[in-house]
């Protein structure tokens, strides 16, 4: 594929952003969860619900027991009769219905799309959780052994310790960072300080991940506008473009990986984005990577070329992510504090971009943050998401 | 078929492997491999990609391996919950084939370390189910 960076970078633009606290029980439902998100995003702007084209529900179904929620969502948001459609890609289900939105508008099938995600993980429990999302391993395969999420990234930790010395101190920083940050972010799950100590402490889920290392399953929902340049010129003074899309995806099987240090589907989606939007990762100002578990987020900084393979551990140990650093990561707590509510979880990364981007993300505002990337993804390296933002 | 016997829990019954299941249970490991262009498949399977061939074939693996990577699950989900802790390994058959299973359960987790030697074995679980495990060589 070859694109033309000039001609593709800017004509689809972010226009409004929305996202609800992320809770443990948020005690509403799913279509209420969707509407408090789908109202923030159009707060900013003057866009009459009306004028949206379509809606694109993202969620990972498995929590649901709506059947084919997109239909309610739209209806409960009062988008009938537009048409709807769902996108699912696990985690990562928000980007991927952001990259459909993309491709309507610049299809000129419509102008404005709203792609909302969603997810309601307190309907059951924890242990029940992991069991659906281990049957997003092979389940012929590798599921009948107890696969779980923890279990998956577990592995990769295991491996990177192994083959580049990354130690488990290493991981906790990215917690300890996550923690720094989160007391900033009201729409967090935890908005606590952690210590070094605590992290290392913690009762281990998967060896080497600690309690810690992992972040909460949570209820919440996200809400991106999407428009085409001629409405988003109309609708803000501040539309944030789409510069660089790129999406891959790995093996469903843990027997089918070649690397073990690293998530070839972020790399290549890594690859991708990067060209399309004609950058480099040093011309990144501001960077949301899926830090699921801390070492995905070790993992993300090599994989999206924030320093070399290998040298993630040392980036965090000497303090490059932090606000002030080399390249800020996650300086909304990322998913080890916020909360991980699946199909929402795109949409909230893709909003802390747009904030910084727009210069209204308060204390934690990267200074003239020109260039923003999220990196989301779905599974344990199961589909990879990364996607380039531009003021 | 025989799938609903493999592992503690199955979510597959029908499949055009079930027979591993039976070599399983007469205690070979089988891979298949394509007649055509030859490349070898663990996890078995009877469709190449590579060149849209299903003249397949089953050929035993020696269940000579070396370990690539693990994890000790203290935390299970529902249904593995009496197992913990267990370890879940990926593993390099020297046909040069990955398998992913536990190890078992009379290797420490302090004597575990990646590039270790093991043994894939044919693993007989209650009520009549049947896996696989790593041992030690």
């Amino acid at each position: 594929m070859h694109y033309n960076a000039e001609e593709y970078a800017m004509s689809v633009a972010v226009i409004g952003v929305g996202q609800t606290v992320f809770s443990r029980n948020c005690g509403v439902s799913i279509r209420e969860l969707c509407f408090e998100a789908f109202r923030e995003s159009l707060k900013d702007i003057n866009l009459n619900p009306k004028e949206i084209d379509a809606s694109i529900i993202c969620s990972a179904p498995e929590y649901d027991k709506q059947r084919s929620p997109a239909g309610l969502i739209a209806e409960y948001l009062g988008l009938n009769p537009k048409p709807t459609f769902y996108a699912e890609s696990v985690c990562s289900s928000s980007s991927t219905g952001v990259k459909v939105g993309y491709s309507f508008i610049k299809a000129g099938l419509h102008d404005i799309v709203a792609v909302i995600g969603f997810q309601k993980m307190s309907e059951i429990s924890s242990a029940e959780a992991q069991e659906r999302m281990g049957r997003g391993a092979d389940i012929q395969w590798e599921s009948p052994f107890g696969t779980m999420m923890p279990a998956g990234y577990a592995m990769y930790a295991r491996a990177h310790m192994k083959k580049y010395g990354t130690t488990e101190e290493q991981l906790a920083k990215v917690k300890v960072k996550s923690g720094k940050y989160s007391v900033l972010n009201p729409k967090a799950i935890y908005q606590r300080v952690v210590i070094l100590e605590q992290c290392l402490k913690a009762r281990v889920i998967a060896s080497p991940l600690k309690l810690f290392d992992c972040c909460a399953n949570a209820d919440g929902a996200s809400c991106i506008i999407l428009a085409s340049e001629e409405k988003a010129k109309k609708l803000t003074d501040t539309p944030v473009w789409i510069s660089g899309i790129g999406a891959a995806c790995g093996t469903q099987s843990t027997t089918g990986r070649t690397n073990l240090t690293g998530l070839t589907c972020a790399i290549e989606a890594a690859r991708q984005a990067y060209k399309m939007a004609g950058i480099e990762p040093k011309d990144v100002d501001v960077a949301e990577v899926h830090d699921c578990f801390t070492i995905a987020e070790i993992m993300a900084y090599e994989n999206l070329g924030f320093c070399k393979p290998g040298e993630g551990g040392k980036l965090i140990e000497d303090s490059q992510t932090y606000l002030g650093g080399k390249i800020p990561v996650n300086i909304d707590g990322g998913l080890l504090a916020k909360g991980h509510p699946i199909g929402a979880t795109g949409g909230s990364q893709i909003r802390t971009i747009v904030l910084q981007l727009q210069g209204r993300a308060g204390k934690t505002q990267v200074e003239d943050a020109e260039v923003g990337l999220v990196h989301n993804i779905g599974g344990v390296g199961l589909y990879g998401n990364v996607t380039i933002f531009k003021r | 078929m025989a799938f609903e016997k493999f592992g503690k829990i199955s979510y597959i019954s029908e499949t055009k492997v079930g027979n591993f299941v039976k070599y399983l249970e007469a205690g070979k490991i089988m891979a298949t491999q394509c007649g055509r262009c030859g490349r070898l498949y663990f996890p078995p399977r009877t469709d190449c990609p590579n060149d849209l061939s299903t003249d397949i074939k089953w050929i035993e693996l020696s269940g000579k391996c070396k370990l690539l990577t693990y994890t000790t699950a203290y935390y299970a989900p529902t249904g593995f919950q009496d197992d913990v802790p267990y370890t879940l390994a990926l593993a390099q058959c020297e046909e040069g084939v990955n398998v992913y299973a536990r190890l078992s359960k009379d290797i420490n987790e302090d004597k575990v370390h990646i590039g270790m030697d093991l043994r894939l074995t044919p693993l007989h679980l209650p009520n009549g189910r049947i896996t696989y495990e790593l041992k030690k060589a």
